[in-house]
């Protein structure tokens, strides 16, 4: 009896240990979300934050309200995930579609293959195969090698996430159109792909909140710039880079400006995630009445 | 094998191939079409450095862009160094949140710790970076190095802390690659036959009996495949990295002191290099790391798939 109530006590101090860990874990992230709103709000509040360019830094005597800000950070964030996912996203989607619907293909288990070990790549080896690629032949540093660095980063997502929700779909769906006669590829394209869109639309948002944080392929591709660009084929600002360029640098005032830039970053990145997370969810709910 | 496949979800065709497979199949093959073209691009942008240094540049301990004598060995041993430590500190958390997430009941909670776990994970490595470097580096060389240090630094690896070093950069890696560590081991564990767990509870094992001693050795195989995976990311890792390790080009006495990693030379210095063999040594760097990743992705692939493969044929 005495071995048996130990026993017990070793599982409910186990058990516990678990939920110990498992808050552990949790404790992080609210540090960093906490921290980076704290520091972050007292720039982000002033509105011409958002909307002006980077001024130079004002130290040691700054007025209480500088007049910098990260609009170009922002745009340039627009621009070039704007250009890689016209870039990724249709070829992933196509890609994933074909590892869905031809999964007994031989070939298809080496694209399958080669995504799962792309997907690992680290993102500054993609970004010194940009430059190789789009910034040496050219001779000069572009927004464009660095959209094409994050399509990369993008590409193997998209495909993965679009083959999982095409397989979910049922195969009595693909066989109705075939038995009306229909030609597959408009099975796949006009059946299929509409019936797995909420999937597909998830993985796009996922890969477009993952490109938008990506810092380390922009450095020596889209490399960075202090004014408003609209030109993809001359460097051009990003958010991470501006705050992994401003959090080194010895100002306060930049410090500051890397805070803001961090909050506006994550606002953007975790609300992408949350909002292809309720999509999803709705769609299994929809899933569930069918 | 044919009638196992066409159980699954997906087209089966009568006819092996048609047009759309065959454009479909094109635009899919851009992707091992790339992987190839980024390991090419970077060996012929490399080349001079290999051909200049052959074989002696990974023990090579100098990296001087004045005499142009460039060796890999720092930086080597520093990623290696962080992504272990890392991987030691993040994986008995990890599988402890694994093994919360896989049990039945609580979905609340579950849901709770489970969304909290994945949105660790779509936090820019750039945010935790600037958060390591102005918040967890001094907090943790406050109260975890100095301490340490002062009651255990006879011990040599264990004296002269830092506020930016291997020991910081190791921190945040850990909390930056639980994510990854967690999911995956959860879907291990729930890939368990529940036949297992409920033979063990009707011969009157307790609930740790049966976590400890049943399912996580049949799971064994999966979290180790988990933690190979991790090791990727962790040897992958640049910004956040970057921005706290210090930037030594050293191999570090002690474990607080500031080193380098493949990745953050690449990051730091590839803008301001000059010259051939210079950019190409950098490039050589990048090289190293990406064949390293990609056989340890390559190993951990094979684990996982295969662990839930035979745990789906158990049931």
């Amino acid at each position: 009896m005495n071995r048996n109530h130990r026993r017990t006590y070793v599982s409910s101090a186990g058990l516990g240990l678990m939920y110990v860990l498992t808050l552990l874990a949790l404790i992080p992230l609210g540090l960093v979300l906490w921290f980076t709103i704290a520091k972050g709000l007292p720039s982000v509040i002033h509105p011409q934050f958002l909307f002006n360019s980077e001024l130079p830094p004002c130290e040691p005597r700054c007025p209480i309200v500088s007049q910098a800000g990260i609009g170009h950070a922002i745009v340039g964030t627009g621009i070039m995930v704007g250009i890689a996912s016209l870039i990724a996203i249709p070829v992933g989607v196509l890609g994933g579609i074909y590892l869905a619907e031809y999964r007994v293909a031989p070939w298809s288990n080496w694209v399958r293959l080669a995504s799962d070990v792309l997907v690992g790549t680290p993102s500054i080896a993609i970004g010194l195969f940009a430059y190789a690629f789009l910034v040496v032949p050219f001779h000069h540093f572009s927004a464009f090698s660095g959209a094409v660095a994050l399509a990369v980063l993008m590409l193997p997502i998209v495909t993965r996430t679009t083959e999982g929700a095409v397989a979910l779909i049922p195969n009595g769906l693909r066989e109705s159109g075939l038995a009306l006669g229909l030609p597959r590829w408009r099975v796949s394209l006009q059946l299929v792909l509409p019936a797995a869109a909420p999937g597909v639309i998830t993985g796009a948002l996922l890969s477009v909140a993952r490109a938008a944080g990506e810092t380390a392929p922009l450095l020596f591709t889209a490399f960075g710039a202090h004014i408003l660009e609209f030109d993809p084929s001359g460097p051009m600002q990003a958010l991470p880079v501006t705050v992994f360029k401003y959090a080194l640098l010895p100002y306060k005032s930049l410090q500051d400006q890397a805070w803001g830039a961090a909050l506006v970053l994550i606002v953007m990145v975790l609300s992408i995630n949350l909002i292809s997370r309720w999509i999803l969810r709705r769609h299994i709910a929809l899933a569930g009445q069918l | 094998m044919a009638v196992r496949a066409e159980a699954k979800a997906g087209i089966v065709t009568s006819r092996p191939r048609d047009g759309f497979q065959w454009v479909v199949g094109i635009v899919a093959s851009a992707v091992p079409a790339l992987l190839l073209l980024i390991v090419l691009t970077l060996l012929q942008q490399a080349m001079p450095a290999i051909q200049h240094f052959g074989l002696a540049f990974v023990v090579n301990t100098d990296w001087n862009p004045v005499t142009e004598n460039f060796g890999a060995a720092p930086a080597i041993f520093g990623t290696v160094f962080t992504a272990f430590l890392a991987l030691a500190l993040a994986l008995p958390v990890g599988v402890a949140v694994a093994v919360v997430l896989a049990e039945p009941g609580h979905t609340t909670l579950r849901g709770f710790v489970g969304t909290g776990i994945e949105l660790l994970a779509a936090i820019p490595s750039v945010v935790y970076g600037i958060w390591a470097l102005y918040v967890l580096a001094p907090w943790s060389y406050e109260h975890i190095e100095v301490p340490i240090s002062e009651h255990a630094g006879f011990i040599g690896w264990l004296g002269s802390p830092a506020v930016r070093g291997l020991f910081n950069a190791s921190l945040v890696l850990a909390v930056m690659i639980l994510p990854t560590l967690t999911a995956i081991s959860r879907d291990v564990i729930k890939a368990v036959p529940r036949g297992l767990k409920e033979n063990a509870v009707a011969l009157g094992a307790t609930w740790w009996e049966t976590t400890w001693r049943v399912i996580l050795p049949s799971a064994r195989a999966g979290i180790f495949g988990a933690t190979i995976l991790a090791l990727g990311r962790a040897l992958g890792e640049t910004i956040a990295v970057t921005m706290v390790i210090g930037n030594q080009y050293v191999i570090p006495q002690t474990i607080f002191q500031p080193a380098y990693t493949l990745a953050s030379v690449i990051a730091n210095e590839f803008t301001e290099a000059t010259g051939t063999l210079y950019p190409a040594a950098l490039i050589e760097l990048g090289l190293v790391l990406i064949l390293v990743t990609f056989v340890v992705n390559m190993l951990a692939l094979l684990l996982v798939q295969s662990s839930t493969r035979d745990a789906r044929r158990a049931v």
